[in-house]
This record gives C-alpha cells, structure tokens and sequence, in this order.
C-alpha cells in the first residue's frame, strides 16, 4: 500500500506528463503482482469495489475525536479523506497478528466484504495503515482518486514499460480485468500477448479530424470514399460467441435501452455505425431527428410502446470484427465490401449500410456538403480506401466535414446559478476545449452559453453541476472536467472571431447549446486548432498585430 | 505573586515589568531577551541583549556586529538576577542557540519555550523539559492534523527522486537558519556525500554552523557562472523559498521544486506552491508532541502564542488543564 501511496501523491503534484509517465513506468516496473495491477486498475477507473459513504468515515472519526477538535482540522484542510487520513490516532488493533497491508491484499478484503463487515473493516484498516497509505485507502474507499492522470497517459506508462506501442495496449485494454496479471506478464516478456478472451467487448473507436482550411489541397479525392455524416449517436454493435452488446462511442454499454436492435442480430462480428430512429433506407421509410432519438436515450429500461413509437435501427459504417476474425488491419474498401454483404443478409427494418456518396473533385464534395437530401445529415465523411481501422483520432486517413460549420464539442467548466425563475439552477455555462500548454492537454475556456437547452436538459446539467464541483469561487462552481470525465456539450454558433480579450484568442458570436453530448467523453470534444481555423480570412492582419503584443 | 503580573502581552511584546525587560520585542526596547536567531523573534536595533552565546553570534551574522549596543551571553543553565527577577535559559530544540527561558518572582515560574521542538536534530542541543507553573508554548503546527512523518524517510523520497530523475536539478527550499543545515546533515546521515550546492542567502549561516562543529560537509555556491548548466543534473541545490519564485530558479537545468517544511503535510500546500516534491520536516513540535508536552510537564496553566491557538487550548479544557491563548503580534511562522 506505502509504494501505491508513495505514487499518488507524486502524480498529483507533478505537472510534466513525461514526469508523470515515468513515475507510473517505474512504480509498474517494481512493484509486486497483484498490487500494480490493481494500482493500474485504480488510477484508469476501472477498479470494482463497494465504496463508503463519507458519513460513515465522520461516525468512525467521532468515535475517536472531540468533534470541536475535528471541525477545526476540517475547517484548516477542506477535504474529508485527508482530515480523517491525518487527524486519525491509532490505537494498537485487537489482533496481535502481522496483518497483510499489501494494496492486492487491502483490496481482496474490501471486495469479500459484507455489508455488515465494511465498518470494522475500515477501523480496522484506518488503524494499521499509516500516513499517506492511510490517505490513500480512504480516497479508494470512497471512490474519489482524482490524481490528474488520464487513461491515455497510464496506457503510455505501460508501454513504455513493455517497449510495445501504446496502441497495443488500447486494442487489448478492454478486453482485460484487474488485476491484469497477463498484461503485465506480457509486458514484462514472460508470456505471450494475452488473446482477446472476450471479443465482445467495446473496442476504441476510430475518428475523424475536422476539415481545415487547406487540408484538402494536396490529397487526391480519388483515394478517399464519402459518406454522409448522420445526426444519431455512434455505437458499437458486438456479437461475438453468443454474446451480443451494444455500446455508446465512448463504451458505455447500452443494450438494455436497446432490446429490438439486440434481438434482431442475426450476424456474427462487430459493427460500428450510426443508432438512429424511424425507417432504415431499405423500408424506404424517413429516418427520424436527434429529437426522437433523445426519447430512447438515457434509460435504463424501456416499454414496449416506446420502442413501438420509437424504433430503433443501426446505420453501418465499418466492421471491425467478422466470424472470421478482426477486420481491422485491412482497407476500408475491404472491411465496407464485407459490411455491405453481412448487412444485406440481416433484418431490413433494423439495419441498413451507410450509403457511399460519389463525386470527382473536392468542390463536388463541398457543394454536396452544404445541400445535403436529408435533414438528418449534418455533413460529410471523407475515409481513406486503404486506411486500416485505427482507434483514437489520427490525422489523414478520416475527414469530418460538417454541414453547419460553426458547432463544436466543448467541455462544461463552470456554471453559475441564473436570474429570475432559473435562480435556483445553475443555467450559465462556460464550456472549454482542448489545446496544448507546456506539453499538457489543457482545457481553454471559449465561451458562456445560457439558452438552447429544454427544462428537462436544464435538470440534468444542473444535477451534473451539483453532484460534480471541484471548487467554488463565490456563484461560480468549477465542475470536474477531465479528459475521461465530465460533460460534453455540443455548442452552435453564428460566427468567431479572433479576440485579445479572451484567454483563448477567439471570440463565439451567440453561442447556444445545440444539445448534450453524454454519449462523448470530454476527450473526444474538439480543439482550440479547430476554433481557430474557423475564423474566416481577412482578419490576418489583426492575427499579426495580436501576434507582436 | 499572579503570573498575570510577572509576564503580560503589550504591543511591543511579552514585557516583565518587575525586571523591565521584554522578551522576543517585535519592535525595539532597552533591555530584550531573545530565545533564538529567526527573524520574527531575533530583531536588529534593541539597546541590551540578553540571548545565548550563539544566538547572540547568529543575530551579528544576520545583522551585523552593531545588531544592538550591549550584547550579553546568557549561559545556559545560570540563573542570572534582573532587577527583582531570576531568568535561566535552557535547550528548545529548534534551531543552533534556541533557548527558553525561565522567569521567576515570588515562587511564580513561568517558562516561555519561544519555538520548540521535541525529535532529534543533529544540529543543536534537544529540548530540556522545565517544570513551571506557567508554559507558554508556540501553537505553530497546533491541529490535530499535524503528525510530522520520520526525517529520515523524508530525506529518503528525495534520494529516490535523484536517481529516478537525474537529469533535473533538485531545488530544495529551506529556511536559511537551520532547516536547510537540518536537512544537509539528514543528506549526510543518509549516506549522500556529493557536494551540495548552496544560494547565496544560506552562505554565511552555514559556515557559522561550521564553524561551530557541526560538519555539513562538501557545499558550493549555486552559482551558473563559469559553470555547464549541466553540472546541476542530478544535485541538491538549497535555497530560500523566497529565491524559487525568482529568475533565478529558472537557470537551472529541468528544476524539481522541493520544499522542506512541516506544511507540505497538507497536499493543498504543497499544490498552491507548485512545490513537485515535498518533504515534511519541520523545526517546530506537531500536534503529537505539543500534546506530549504539556502532558509531561503538567504545568499549572498554558498559555499558547503564536499559530494556532484555539485547538490547544480546547484540548487542555478536555484534559482539564487551565489554558488560554495570548494574543501576541508579530510572529509569522508560515516561512517554516
Ligand atoms: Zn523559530
């Protein structure tokens, strides 16, 4: 437990991501299997175990402690997991016995926990730990490790670790449990790469980069396919060894809100594609707006007149696993001829293909772009025809190209409460997007939107709000905005341009929110680049003079 | 006689009018006894001094020989006669010199422990419990919060950093009388014998501790000039906190902020700080031996200065202990 704490509190005070990199490299290097593991496990979220309410952990410290004594340590360090970790007195524990304080052993007895056995269990703990240890047990316990550390940065950790590329390890990354004792056997060359065990799992999707001004100018429409970009959510569709699943772009599973599309698989594989509602091309029935497709989203359940009402289909875009086997070092072109022929085969009121739009030059393109047939389409998608299906977003193989160019992914930073009737919500909201400071990916706040959102959305950015505050200055809330955590909010805009007013250089002229993103991980929302190459030409030189002050 | 009339707070400081001397006076008086050398205690420009041998040479190191016009040693130990009073000083723990220092008329005895610490320093005498009727204490670290860890495991996360970072300078931010001569003999103790380098602010201090036997070993001046910026990949180089905001932190090569202070025990000082790697060794007692303290001692009543008063005073009440805070001006300790 000491070296796992030992490296939290190292994390969270050091800023350098390569410094943070080492440190992580290093711990997994020494550290003793299955304490790494569930370390690992720890700091990318995906550590299963019952957490304690902080009432709880206040009934135990004032079993100790004069409770004027504890408010005023309180007061002085403002977190409760840090007050309990260093106001706590031991006292020596009932059994004389040399007590496994092991992270792995820690963590095995939190898990084969009962409900009744959680609160001596903690005692008990709180007692023989130590110092940070102590500090550290207590953020695992109560579910609240917030260090700085993305998923992305311990997945680069681990390959440096093993010598192996950081994609490797994000292909097999979900396909793995704590405490991945085959990942590390693999990395430390004493086994083979662990066999996906599980393919029915979420695989990180593949993305595109926005169109920028000149992207295009020297590529070669002949090496790209188009398709339209339709206005649903992404999804992951996976049916593999009898398992069948279906996950939201950022790999939350979402089957249960979707039994009609589950039940009628029929095919073998994994696709990814578009989750739209109404009529698939091949019923020759309209697909129905993001509007409809909200009254199926966000629900744990669903009637059976819902689904009547609202019926569900997939839009295919890409295979990435088929009953042969993955599909995803091959072409595009080859990965979409077998797409089209498993989807051909497969029920037609719940799955139809992405149809390919055709043209020769880019101008082609871009007037298609603007008028396109249907208003579920919000732009265009330009794929390489021999690129592989690589997650994450790489530039060059996928374009995206939106129809109304000024509407962006940011992440919700702050909120202040509003005025009048909306006094009792938090209803202002700045959102920010990513750019790089010092070598960190940052958050840049880019503009304050107070409208475009229903009363329904206003509850539940308010609930996010409440249930997710970092820290308060006055009204203002900062709410937790990592990059694998917080809310992603579409924003719409009528123009931008560039400001010396605003930390980030740009200006929104009325920005609203055109809808929330809880399909989007903040990782995925866009970049101060993409704002930038917005701004229309002709206000260079005002660049320039920004540029010299 | 009451203890409330040998020792009373005045804005100049704590005064004894029956021997009409202050103690620690934050602004200048005739007739001053000092407890030790750190500037919110030791100042420059009183008529007579009465302090120990080498607090009295710490404060012409600081200040100059003319810090005051009459310098006179107190012998740790002696009781020595002021006007109808006897004073003696005795060992606090904190830095090289620190002294208490014991005021006794007409059967009343209080001791004020001026800063005071109780774990080993191996660079000045430990503190010597005197029984009283009246203990003053310092409050600097009084919260529950405060456990100040091991030294030694303190100076350990540093070694570890050297060798896993070894291309950063580690910068080391220290008090310049006696944290940063602690944490060099810590070094030593643990073995790191390589030459340490030094801002120019801790310079004559510790040739001053040098001098005084205390063996700090190999140190260099943190000085670029003439030197591969390189040369600091890899080493100690202590110097103020002040000094780290400053440009002259910036010449080094990929610095590691380090920070040498009891406060580092709370992460949220350690992040406004933007310190990288804290080590929490402090000069003044934690919660745990304020508390050991007075428990020891038994002292009829507590009086307790500067920090944080009101938890120890609540924690006497629950010991049953009479205690009330004394509300001194001047002392800022947030610098430890
Ligand atoms: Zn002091």
């Amino acid at each position: 437990m000491q070296a796992f704490a030992e490296l939290l509190d190292r994390l969270v005070l050091t800023p350098q991501r390569n410094a943070k990199i080492r440190l992580m490299a290093d711990y997994f290097r020494t550290a003793p299997d299955p304490d790494r593991g569930y370390a690992l496990a720890a700091i990318a979220g995906t550590l299963d175990i019952a957490t304690v309410k902080p009432a709880l952990l206040r009934q135990l410290m004032l079993e100790r402690m004069d409770p004027i004594l504890f408010q005023y340590s309180y007061d002085y360090v403002g977190d409760l997991a840090e007050t309990i970790s260093l106001v706590w007195e031991t006292v020596e524990p009932d059994e004389a016995e040399v007590a496994d304080l092991s992270l792995g052993a820690v963590i095995h007895r939190l898990q084969s926990a009962g409900r009744g056995d959680v609160r001596g269990l903690v005692r008990d703990l709180l007692d023989r730990l130590d110092g940070s240890a102590r500090y550290a047990f207590l953020k695992l316990v109560t579910g609240s490790m917030r260090i700085g550390v993305s998923a992305r940065l311990v997945k680069q950790a681990l390959a440096d670790m093993g010598g192996v590329d950081a994609s490797e390890i994000e292909t097999l990354w979900h396909g793995l449990e704590p405490p991945y004792l085959s990942l590390f056997s693999w990395l430390e060359g004493h086994s083979e790469r662990p066999a996906l065990s599980m393919p029915a799992v979420f695989h990180a999707v593949m993305l595109a980069t926005p169109v920028a001004d000149g992207d295009l100018t020297n590529l070669d429409p002949q090496d790209y396919a188009a398709e339209w970009k339709w206005d649903g959510i992404r999804v992951q569709l996976a049916n593999l060894d009898g398992t069948r699943r279906l996950y939201s772009r950022s790999g939350d599973d979402i089957s249960a809100a979707f039994p009609d599309i589950l039940e009628a698989v029929d095919f073998e594989g994994i696709i990814d594609g578009e989750l739209l509602v109404g009529g698939t091309a091949r019923t020759n029935r309209a697909t129905r707006t993001f509007s409809d497709l909200q009254q199926r989203l966000n629900r744990k359940t669903v009637t059976r007149k819902t689904i009547e009402d609202y019926p569900a289909f997939v839009r295919g875009y890409d295979l990435l696993f088929s009953r042969e086997g993955d599909m995803r070092p091959l072409p595009f072109s080859e990965r979409r001829a077998a797409l089209s022929g498993l989807i051909e085969a497969a029920s037609p009121t719940h799955f139809d293909l992405s149809p390919l739009v055709s043209f020769s030059s880019w101008k082609e393109i871009d007037q298609l772009r603007i008028a396109p047939p249907d208003p579920v389409i919000e732009g265009i998608m330009l794929k390489r025809w021999d690129s592989p299906y690589q997650s994450g977003r790489a530039k060059g193989p996928w374009f995206k190209w939106k129809r109304e160019p000024y509407n962006i992914d940011a992440v919700l930073m702050y909120a202040q409460r509003g005025h009048g009737k909306r006094s009792s919500y938090y209803s202002d909201f700045t959102f920010g997007v990513w750019t790089e400071v010092d070598g960190k990916q940052v958050l840049v706040p880019v503009g304050k939107a107070y409208f475009g959102f229903t009363d329904a959305e206003l509850e539940i950015l308010d609930r996010f709000v409440r249930n997710n505050t970092v820290e308060r200055f006055g009204p203002v809330r900062s709410v937790r905005a990592t990059a694998d955590h917080g809310f992603v909010l579409e924003i719409a805009f009528e123009g931008i341009n560039r400001s010396t007013r605003h930390k980030s250089g740009v200006a929104m002229r009325f920005p609203r929110i055109a809808r929330l993103r809880a399909d989007k991980l903040p990782r995925d929302a866009d970049r101060l680049e993409t704002l930038m190459a917005m701004i229309p030409a002709g206000t260079v030189e005002e660049m320039d003079g920004d540029l010299s002050s | 006689m009451k203890a409330d009339s040998l020792l009373y707070p005045t804005p100049k400081g704590l005064y004894c009018e029956k021997g009409g001397f202050y103690i620690d006076p934050v602004q200048p008086v005739e007739r001053a006894l000092i407890t030790h050398g750190h500037a919110d205690h030791a100042r420059a420009g009183h008529q007579a001094v009465l302090a120990t041998r080498q607090t009295l040479e710490i404060m012409a190191v600081r200040y100059g020989e003319a810090f005051c016009q009459t310098p006179q040693e107190a012998p740790l130990g002696k009781e020595m006669r002021i006007g109808d009073v006897t004073v003696h000083f005795h060992p606090a723990g904190h830095v090289l010199g620190s002294a208490q220092i014991a005021v006794e008329a007409e059967g009343m005895r209080i001791v004020v422990s001026g800063d005071y610490k109780r774990r080993r320093d191996p660079t000045c005498l430990s503190f010597e419990p005197v029984p009283c009727d009246v203990f003053i204490t310092e409050a600097t670290f009084g919260l529950p919060v405060f456990h100040h860890p091991d030294d030694a495991e303190e100076v350990g996360k540093l070694l570890t950093s050297l060798k896993q970072f070894p291309e950063r300078a580690h910068l080391v931010g220290a008090y310049a009388l006696g944290k940063a001569q602690r944490v060099i003999m810590l070094l030593r103790e643990a073995g790191y014998d390589a030459p340490i380098f030094i801002h120019g602010a801790l310079a004559r201090l510790c040739d001053y501790y040098q001098r005084e036997g205390i063996d700090l070993g190999p140190l260099e001046p943190a000085t670029i000039t003439g030197r591969d910026k390189s040369a600091f990949a890899g080493r100690v180089v202590i110097g103020p906190p002040s000094a780290f905001a400053d440009k002259w932190a910036r010449r080094f090569p990929e610095p590691m902020a380090v920070f040498a202070s009891g406060w580092m025990l709370v992460r949220q000082r350690a992040r406004q700080r933007g310190v990288e790697l804290p080590m929490v060794i402090s000069d003044h007692c934690d919660w745990a031996e304020l508390t050991a303290t007075i428990a020891e001692l038994r002292p009829g009543e507590v009086w307790v200065t500067h920090g944080r008063e009101e938890a120890l005073v609540r924690w006497c009440e629950l010991e049953g202990i009479a205690a009330r805070p004394l509300h001194l001006v001047g002392y800022d300790d947030e610098g430890e």
